[in-house]
C-alpha cells in the first residue's frame, strides 16, 4: 500500500506544482477575464484514485473517533487531557464577553454606587434622629431609675420588692418577697404592681415578707365603684385570674365593665387603687342580691417585681382617721435613716429626697394612684 | 517562492476562526453563526493546496471538535467531506469568480449541514433545530469579503 501510495502522492505533488505555478501569475488570476489554464483536467485523473483513497482513510478515522467517542469509553480520557489545552482558547472566546460584561457592570455599579449614596445619606439622617431619640430616653431612664433608687432608699413612697417565691394554690394565693424588716418592710403594707392592688403584708420576717394575694379566699378588700362610688367588698375566690363582688344589692347600679377601686374605708388599704373590672353579674341563690365577678386589675401572675406602699401606717393611730396618708408620713420619714446602711449613702439619698421630695410627697397625698404607679410602668 | 509569504498566517486563521466558533453570541444570533471554520479551511485548501489537504482539514476537524466540545470526529469528519470536494473541483472553483465561488462555498455549507444532520441521524443524537439552516446562507455572502481579507493579508506587504 505504501508503495503505490508514494508514487500517487508524487503525482499528486507534480499536479499541484504545476497548479501552483499557475497561481504564480500576476494575482488577477480570480477575474472573471481569467481564462482557465486547462479546460481539460487531465492531470487530476492520476490523483483522483490517491484523493479517494486518502478520502476514505480519513472517513473511516472520523467515524472511528465518532463511534469511540459515542459509545463513551477508551477516549475520555484522552479527550480530558485535550481539553485541558484547549483551554486558553476558550479563555480567548470568553475574553469579550468578560470585557463588555465588566465595562457594564462598571457602568452600572456607579449608578447603583450613586443610588446607594443618597439612600444611605438619608438613612443615616433617620437612625441618627432615631439614636438621638434613645439617647434622650436612655438619659429619662437613668434619671427614673435614679428617682426610684431615691424612693427605695429614702422610702418615699413606694419599694421595688423582688418576688422570691410564688404559692398559688386554690386555698393559699400568697408571695414571698426578698425583703424584710431590715430593708424597711412592716406589716400591713400595701402591695401593688403596674396595673393596680396586688395583696397586702401580712408577715414579715428580717429579710423576706409574705404578700397575702387579693385572690387568696381569706382576703376581702374594700372597694366602691369608680363610675358612682356604690361600696362593697371583693373576696378573693382561690384562682389568680377572678374575684368576686357578692352581696351586691339588686338596687345598686353595678354594670360590666365598671371598674372597682380601693375605697379606703377599713384603713388598710389606700383609696384609688384599681382592683379590677367587672366581667360578669348573675343573681345569687338568694335571688335577692347580685354576684358580680371582677377580673384583677393587677396582674398577679406575671413579672418578676412589685411595689410596697409605704404611706400606710397600719398601727396605732392611722387606724382611726382612716384613708389619711398624712399622718402616716410623719412616722416614716423618721425611719428612713435607720433603714440606711451607710451615713454617706444616707447623705446621698438625704440629697435627692431634698431634690424630689417637695414635688413628689404633696402628688402622693392629693392622688395616691399616679405616683407610684408611674415607676412601676 | 518569489513571492514573500507569510507562513504564521494560516495558523492565525485557524485560530480565530475556532474562537469566533466559540464567541457567546446570544440566542438569538446563535443559529446564525456561520461555520467560520469551514471557511477558513475551504480558502487555504483552494489556495494553499501543498499545506492543506485533507489532513489538515481532519487534524482542524479534530481540533475543532475538542474545541467545541462536540463529538470528537464529527466536524473532522465534514471537513473532509468539504475538502475532498474542493479539492476534486479546485481547478474550476480557483478560477470561478468570488460570486461563483460563494456560491459553491455556499453550497458546500449546506451540504455540510446535511453531513451534520445524518451524522446525528445515525448516532441517535438530537438534531440542531431547523433555525441552523440559515448559517450557510450567511456563510456564503461572508465568503467574498473574507477571502479577499485573508488574500489581501497574505500579499499584503507586496500590495502595499
Amino acid at each position: 500500500m505504501a508503495g503505490p501510495e508514494g508514487a500517487l502522492c508524487a503525482s499528486k505533488r507534480g499536479w499541484s506544482a504545476s497548479a501552483l505555478s499557475n497561481h504564480e501569475r500576476p494575482v488577477t488570476n480570480h477575474g472573471p477575464s481569467q481564462v482557465p489554464a486547462y479546460a481539460s483536467p487531465t492531470p487530476p485523473r492520476s490523483g483522483d484514485v490517491a484523493g479517494t483513497l486518502r478520502l476514505l482513510t480519513y472517513l473511516a478515522l472520523s467515524v472511528a473517533l465518532l463511534v469511540l467517542d459515542h459509545r463513551g469509553g477508551v477516549l475520555s480520557r484522552l479527550r480530558a487531557q485535550a481539553n485541558v489545552a484547549v483551554q486558553p482558547l476558550w479563555w480567548l472566546a470568553g475574553l469579550p464577553a468578560r470585557l463588555g460584561d465588566s465595562v457594564r457592570d462598571d457602568a452600572v455599579t456607579r449608578a447603583t454606587l450613586a443610588e446607594d449614596n443618597r439612600r444611605l445619606r438619608n438613612a443615616l439622617l433617620v437612625s441618627g434622629a432615631r439614636q438621638a431619640r434613645l439617647q434622650v430616653a436612655a438619659a429619662e431612664n437613668a434619671r427614673l431609675r435614679g428617682l426610684l433608687g431615691a424612693a427605695e432608699r429614702g422610702g418615699l413612697d413606694v419599694q421595688l420588692a423582688a418576688i422570691l417565691d410564688i404559692d398559688l394554690d386554690p386555698t393559699r394565693q400568697r408571695l414571698v418577697l426578698d425583703a424584710g424588716s431590715s430593708s424597711g418592710v412592716r406589716q400591713g403594707q400595701s402591695v401593688i404592681d403596674a396595673g393596680g392592688l396586688v395583696g397586702q403584708i401580712i408577715e414579715v420576717t428580717p429579710t423576706t415578707a409574705t404578700v397575702l394575694l387579693l385572690t387568696d379566699p381569706d382576703h376581702a378588700v374594700p372597694v366602691l365603684v369608680g363610675r358612682n362610688g356604690v361600696r362593697l367588698v371583693a373576696y378573693g375566690r382561690g384562682r389568680s385570674d377572678q374575684l368576686e363582688l357578692s352581696n351586691i344589692p339588686l338596687s345598686a347600679d353595678v354594670k360590666v365593665g365598671d371598674a372597682i377601686i380601693t375605697s379606703g374605708l377599713g384603713g388598710r388599704f389606700p383609696p384609688g387603687f384599681p382592683v379590677g373590672t367587672v366581667v360578669s353579674l348573675h343573681p345569687d341563690d338568694s335571688r335577692a342580691f347580685l354576684v358580680a365577678t371582677l377580673k384583677p386589675a393587677a396582674q398577679l401572675d406575671r413579672g418578676r417585681d412589685v411595689l410596697l406602699l409605704r404611706q400606710v401606717a397600719e398601727n396605732p393611730a392611722p387606724v382611726s382617721n382612716a384613708g389619711e396618708a398624712d399622718p402616716a408620713r410623719t412616722p416614716a420619714k423618721p425611719a428612713v435613716p435607720s433603714a440606711q446602711g451607710t451615713p454617706g449613702s444616707a447623705a446621698a439619698g438625704d440629697a435627692k429626697k431634698t431634690a424630689t421630695g417637695p414635688s413628689v410627697p404633696p402628688a402622693a397625698e392629693r392622688q395616691p394612684p399616679p405616683a407610684p404607679q408611674e415607676p412601676g410602668r | 517562492m518569489s513571492r514573500p509569504r507569510r507562513r504564521w498566517l494560516l495558523p492565525v486563521t485557524i485560530v480565530l476562526a475556532l474562537v469566533l466558533g466559540l464567541l457567546p453570541l446570544p440566542p438569538l444570533l446563535q443559529p446564525l453563526r456561520p461555520y467560520w471554520l469551514a471557511l477558513v479551511v475551504a480558502f487555504w485548501v483552494i489556495e494553499d493546496p501543498d499545506r492543506a489537504g485533507l489532513g489538515f482539514a481532519f487534524c482542524m476537524g479534530v481540533l475543532a471538535d475538542l474545541a467545541f466540545g462536540g463529538l470528537l470526529g464529527e466536524q473532522a469528519l465534514r471537513l473532509v467531506v468539504m475538502a475532498f470536494i474542493l479539492q476534486r473541483f479546485r481547478a474550476q472553483v480557483r478560477f470561478f469568480p468570488l460570486s461563483q465561488q460563494a456560491l459553491v462555498i455556499g453550497g458546500l455549507l449546506l451540504n455540510d449541514r446535511v453531513v451534520s444532520a445524518a451524522v446525528h441521524l445515525m448516532l441517535g443524537e438530537p438534531q440542531l433545530p431547523w433555525s441552523y439552516w440559515w448559517a450557510p446562507l450567511l456563510g456564503m455572502l461572508l465568503w467574498a469579503p473574507l477571502f479577499a481579507l485573508i488574500d489581501a493579508l497574505r500579499f499584503g506587504r507586496r500590495r502595499s
